[in-house]
């Protein structure tokens, strides 16, 4: 079964903002916070999304 | 030999030489292999056959021979499934895939062909017999332009205004003009997207364009196409890198946001002009005479 429109991973500087229930990765600044977005995108085949500046979101499509 | 021999043979021949005429590779490509090209040349002579001894049969007095026509209807709906089959096979693995409404107007398209083929045929035989050769070769030659003209359908240069505008940014979101396209959060993807993207603005010319550019097999027909034209600058596992057509809900424009290799505006905007209008996306809401 392919999953569509899911979230992967999220990926926070900010670890209050986010919901359980999904992988999150926390991380100290903004450099750190794009290299694992960058990694993630292409090891999980999805889109990062940046949703505000503390939060990027990994979803398959 | 008989009187018959001549008129079939000529329908035979001038059908066999519409389905060839018909049977063009450009740069949509398909059918690009030999192979399939067989196929449709020997389908395309047995369609022939098929009509230039339809007249002969009925001056013979040999009406249920006739019935034979019905079988070559069922013989080149299976056509249309086998090129549909094909097609939806093959889409997967398309860097831009072509779309269900697009395959399915492809396939059409090859069944519809063999019908004309048949017709051509009919009516050149039919001529033969009643007048003679030199009567018979000009309707052929009218019947086989007219296959041409009744094959050709519209383009999207006849229904919209293209023009170039510059993606840009606002945020994480990418814009093409006022319209959103996508939210791409890595600054590294946002450069690329920036460097290699370009977007055109699809300004329908009436108001029963607005839905036909809305259908979302149209719109990948637009893509697809383009890509194939103009290469597409993507990969397996880079999902963010997505040719991608959205709409303005407001006045109903449709902005195309694409990734080409080469990056030629004006050639890009000839390729999308190019674009067949798909007859499964075409509606009439003008048409509709409903009760106020």
């Amino acid at each position: 079964m392919d999953i569509e429109k899911f979230i992967l991973a999220i990926i926070t500087t900010n670890p209050a903002k986010v919901p359980s229930g999904t992988s999150v990765f926390h991380c100290e600044n903004k450099e750190e916070m794009e290299v694992i977005a960058t990694n993630l995108e292409a090891i999980l085949d999805g889109i990062a999304h940046l949703l505000t500046e503390e939060i990027y979101v990994i979803v398959k499509h | 030999m008989n009187e018959y021999t001549y008129p079939i043979l000529l329908g035979l021949i001038v059908g066999t030489a519409t389905r060839i005429y018909m049977l063009r590779t450009d740069y949509r490509q398909y059918p690009t292999y030999l192979h399939g090209k067989i196929i449709h040349i020997a389908l395309g002579f047995i369609a022939a056959g098929l009509g230039s001894v339809a007249i002969p049969s009925i001056m013979e007095e040999d009406f249920t021979a006739i019935t034979f026509l019905t079988v070559a209807a069922s013989q080149f709906r299976e056509v249309r499934n086998m090129e549909r089959n094909t097609l939806t096979e093959l889409d997967s693995f398309e860097m831009v895939p072509r779309g269900r409404t697009y395959i399915e107007g492809i396939a059409i398209a090859f069944e519809s062909r063999n019908y004309l083929v048949m017709f051509t045929a009919l009516v050149s035989t039919l001529a033969y017999l009643v007048f003679n050769l030199w009567v018979a070769i000009i309707v052929a030659t009218i019947a086989i332009i007219l296959s041409k003209i009744m094959m050709s359908g519209g383009k999207l240069s006849d229904i919209v205004d293209i023009e170039y505008v510059e993606p840009h940014f606002e945020d994480a979101g990418l814009y093409v003009d006022n319209i959103y396209i996508m939210n791409i959060g890595l600054p590294e993807r946002q450069k690329e997207v920036l460097k290699y993207g370009m977007g055109f603005i699809l300004k329908p010319k009436n108001f029963n364009v607005r839905t036909t550019i809305a259908n979302l097999g149209q719109r990948q027909a637009i893509l697809h196409d383009v890509s194939t034209a103009m290469g597409v600058f993507r990969d397996s596992g880079t999902p963010a890198l997505v040719p991608l057509a959205k709409r303005d809900l407001d006045d109903g424009r449709v902005a195309v946001f694409i990734l080409p290799q080469e990056r030629n505006i004006k050639r890009a905007i000839d390729v999308i002009g190019e674009v067949p209008t798909l007859e499964n996306a075409i509606k009439m809401p003008s048409e509709v005479h409903a009760e106020s």
